[in-house]
Parts: C-alpha cells; structure tokens; sequence
C-alpha cells in the first residue's frame, strides 16, 4: 500500500544557511533518557518538520531551542545546541533574551485572559515598550503579519477568550511576532483546530517563512508534506529514547525514504 | 426478573436522593435555627443608641458602639499585617521554592497552623508581641496576633490560587521572553487575585469572631472612649459578649442577644463583601 502525500512546491533550501543547529544532543529527565545523539541542522528561512509517533520526543527537542526544558525538574543536556552558531547550553545564557529570539506557538491556544491589544502587547511591554502608540503599531503590524488583523481590528478591546479556536492560535503567533523573534517554534500548532482554521495557519506558515526560521512539530503527516521543506524523522529505541532516524528535504522523505522504518511509518504500517 | 431488578434500582435511587437530602438538611435546619434564635432575642435591643453610644452602667445601659469599632480596627490591623506576608509567602513557596523535603516540611507546618487552637496564638501572642517586644496590652498587639493566626489561611488559599492558573499561560508568557517574575506579576498574580482576596476576607471574617487569643493581649470588658493609638486597650464585640454572658450578674438577656447579632451581622458581612471582590473581580479579568 501507498499513501500519496500532496507536496508543497517546495523552495530550494540554502543548505549553507543553517540557522539552529544541534550536535549529539543527549536530552535527560533525571535519569529517564528522552533524546539520544541528536544531530541536524535547520535552515534558515525555511520550514522545518518535526515528524514521528507519540512519546518519541518531538516536543523534547524543539523545547531545546528555547531552552523551555529548563522548566522541568531534573532535565538536562549533553551535547551542543547552537543559534547562529553560537551554543546555547551553557548555564550563563540570558535565556529571556534566547526566548525574544525564539519564539513558541503551543500545542492548545493560549491566549492570556486580557484583550486581544493586550495579548500582542504582553510581550513588547515586558520588555520595556510602553508608549502605547508604538505598541498600537506593533499590535497592528504583528496581528496583520498573523493574518488576524481584518477579523479582529474592531474588537481589540475585546476579551481574547471570545475569539475561536483559530483565531486564538493566529492571536498567539502574532503575540509571538510582537516582540520580533527571528525563529518560531511551532507544537502541534493545528491539533486543536479544525481543519479550514488549520488551512489558515499552513497558509499563514507559508508566508511568515519568507521572513522567519519555522520548526513545527506535527502528528499530521499531510500537514507535514503540505508545509514543510526539511523534514525530520524521530522514534524511540526500546529505551523510548527518541533518535533520529532520517532527515532530508521533505520532497525525498515523503517519495524516496532511504530508511526502511521512514517508509513503514509513512505508509501509516505503525504508528 | 427483568421487572424486579428495576424495581430494586429505583428504590435504591430513591433511598439514596432521601439520605442525600436528609444530610443536607440536617446541616442547613441548625444553621437556620440558630440565626433565627438570635434575631428573634437580639433585634429588640438593635437601636440607633446601641450601635452608636458607648456602654453606661457595666454594659448594662448605652450602646456597644467602642467594640464594633474596635473589631473593625483589629481586623484592619490584621489584614495589613496578614495580607501582604501571606501572599509574598504564598508566591515564594508555588513559584519560586524548589521541591525539597524543607518546603514540603514547611508546606505541612503551615497546614498545621491552622490547626492550632486560638488560645495557643493568644499566648504566643503575649509572650511575643506584649512582653517580648512591649507592646503592651494592646491593639497592636492583638492585630499581631490574629495576622498570625490568619497567615495559615491566608498563605494556603493563596498558594491554591496561584497554582489554579494555567501552566499554559506562564508557558505562553516566558516564551515571549517574559522574566518568571514579570510572569507571576502580570499574568498569575491578576489571574489568582479574586481568590487571593477571598481567603484573606475569609481569613478575617474569622478573625473578627475570634475571641480567645485577643483575651490575653489587650481585649478590655469596658474602655472609657475609643482608642486613639495601636498601644490603646480596646474593646471588641466577641470578647464583650463572652463577658457580658458569663461575667457580669443582671445582664439583660436582650443585650446579650443583641451583641450576638451584631457580631453575626459583622461576620456575615466579610462573607458577602468576600462574594462581592470575587465576582467584580472575576467580571473585570474577563471583560477587560
């Protein structure tokens, strides 16, 4: 059996600009191992699909990123994780500033419970921005980059929590452009939603990736030929310790998988 | 067959709704009783004189107007202490205290506090705050020791309300780079605030009918005038009807009544001005 995937067009991806890069990251809680040697590296400007079954540690590893695994007790890293080349492991890091450059879309929208101003301004005002004219044009400019700016430009006053399931979820990529990150990390950006909401954000992937480094992470492995152009592979060995199994453009992943365990996944044969 | 499991279903459902109804209002007919009881003997001594004057003849005459507001300053004085400590305490063993047999030690302590009985806080009270740091017999030292009394709740309800915010937003708020304080300040803080509000207006309702542990530090029967600093004696309502009742011979049973219900009434009125906070509060985070 063969499962057709509907690729996107992707663009040639400028291998020599690897904008994140990780290096035989091993990744621990406390003493469970959810990442085993870990090496890929991201492009720049592009889409980056983080494919594989549950548990496998596809959130694990983008959480390295933003260094968002530091809120867990017990976990910790071997190995290098690196931005523009320079690693961002070591203890002394100014993780406020790695998570400005690094921003994150969640898995369930979660827009704070204040107007929808109030949320894309949340990150600006943190860090020191508080002519509210400059954040009015902040708000405006990052909720019409989220694709947002047309449905919600008459009730920015009103409470975020109104707005549907799409709609918060492009309110958080705007919260997230808000403060200019130069990266967005994406969960399971679309599990949530239905799929024209899902529609939207592939559409609005595709856009902001002119601009920005994307990693998504996804269970939906249309969502994951449709959107990306590098595509990631990760399972776990008998420790369920998450590897990475095969990495390459999308195209080749989803036509041509060198790996044997690729295509039985692909071919939906497990997971 | 069929019928007669059917049979014994419905009357198990039946005898279960009946027991469930019969506990209820075995614990709702005393409450009612007892609020009615006072209001029947208490209302006929209410009178404009006798919340407004003071008390003439050892409390058997005039009003009780210096123990309302004595109650009222002791429960201010408590809330200021209280408040503030509780909730920096509250924030510091959710967010920032690591997971450690210590904090665990200290997280049960604090359960326990609650648990301890008044007049204990009374004698700690007055060892500490009367003669260690001589305050005196005073409102100071009272609302010392009720702040301490309510710290338990106080830090518990806070802690409960800090953790009820979702870990989605403190996610949502550090990934934008938010610093964890800017994160507790803007986000969880105004999140967990009408239950913080709550438990410190609960915390003194409870306060204001305490009577044992202001007994021993500064409580007096009969103060000429009300206080005019924190190192005055005062008079408050609990402890005026303890010693109007047991204390003084020929009390008339109206006024004895009539402190009771004017002490319900204060009591009852933290609990609806607690409902109040809440709502507004809540209304104003979801609108805004």
């Amino acid at each position: 059996m063969s499962v057709n995937y509907a690729l996107s067009n992707n663009r040639k991806v400028q291998h020599n600009n690897v904008k994140l890069k990780t290096e035989g990251v091993n990744l621990f809680y406390g003493t469970f191992q959810a990442l085993r040697n870990i090496t890929l590296g991201i492009p720049q400007r592009a889409i980056t699909a983080v494919i594989g079954p549950s548990g496998c540690g596809k959130s694990s590893f983008l959480r390295l990123f933003n260094r968002m695994n530091d809120l867990i007790a017990g976990a910790r890293v071997e190995g290098h994780v690196t931005i523009d080349g320079v690693s961002i492991c070591e203890k002394d890091i100014d993780v406020v500033e790695l998570r400005k450059r690094v921003g994150m879309v969640f898995q369930k929208p979660n827009p704070f419970p204040m107007s929808v101003f109030e949320n894309v301004a949340f990150g600006p005002r943190r860090h020191g921005r508080n002519n509210h004219r400059e954040l009015e044009g902040i708000a405006e400019r990052s909720l019409r980059h989220a694709a947002l700016w047309d449905e919600v430009k008459d009730k920015l006053e009103q409470s975020a929590l109104a707005l549907s399931g799409g709609q918060q979820q492009r309110l958080c990529i705007a919260r997230v452009l808000a403060v200019e990150p130069e990266v967005i990390l994406m969960d399971e950006p679309c599990s949530a939603l239905d799929p024209v909401a899902t529609l939207k954000i592939e559409d609005l992937m595709r856009s902001l990736a002119e601009d920005y480094t994307i990693v998504i992470v996804t269970h939906n492995m249309q969502q994951a030929a449709r959107v990306s152009d590098m595509a990631a592979f990760l399972m776990m060995e008998e420790d369920r310790a998450g590897v990475l199994v095969e990495y390459g453009p999308t195209s080749q992943l989803f036509t041509n998988p060198r790996d044997k365990r690729t295509e039985d996944y692909i071919t939906g044969r497990f997971g | 067959m069929a019928t007669q499991t059917m049979l014994s279903r419905q009357f198990s459902q039946r005898t279960a709704f009946g027991l469930l109804i019969l506990a209820t209002a075995i614990v709702v007919v005393p409450v009612l009783f007892i609020i009615f009881y006072i209001i029947a003997n208490g209302a006929g001594a209410i009178s404009w004189e006798f919340l407004t004057q003071p008390p003439s003849q050892a409390g058997k005459a005039g009003g009780i107007f210096p123990a309302i507001v004595g109650t009222f300053y002791l429960i201010l004085g408590a809330l200021l202490f209280s408040l503030p400590i509780g909730v920096l305490a509250g924030i510091y063993l959710t967010e920032y205290a690591r997971d450690n047999w210590l904090t665990r030690l200290i997280n049960m302590a604090i359960l326990n506090l609650a648990g301890v009985p008044s007049i204990v806080y009374g004698l700690f009270g007055l060892g500490v705050f009367v003669l260690a740091l001589h305050f005196g017999m005073s409102l100071l030292a009272a609302s010392l020791t009720l702040a301490c009394q309510a710290l338990a709740m106080t830090i518990t309800t806070s802690r409960e309300a800090i953790l009820a915010v979702p870990r989605e937003y403190r996610e949502g708020s550090l990934a934008v780079g938010a610093t964890k304080w800017q994160t507790i300040r803007h986000l969880v803080l105004p999140q967990a605030m009408p239950g913080i509000i709550t438990g410190a207006v609960l915390a003194m309702s409870r306060a204001a009918g305490e009577t044992a542990p202001i007994l021993v530090v500064g409580a007096a029967f009969l103060v000429p005038g009300l206080p005019q600093s924190p190192f005055d004696q005062f008079m408050a309502l609990p402890y005026h009807l303890y010693t109007a009742a047991a204390h003084v011979p020929g009390m008339p049973r109206t006024t004895i009544w009539g402190v009771a219900l004017v002490l319900l009434v204060v009591v009852l009125s933290f609990n609806f001005l607690a409902t109040i906070i809440r709502l507004r509060v809540r209304q104003r985070s979801f609108s805004s």
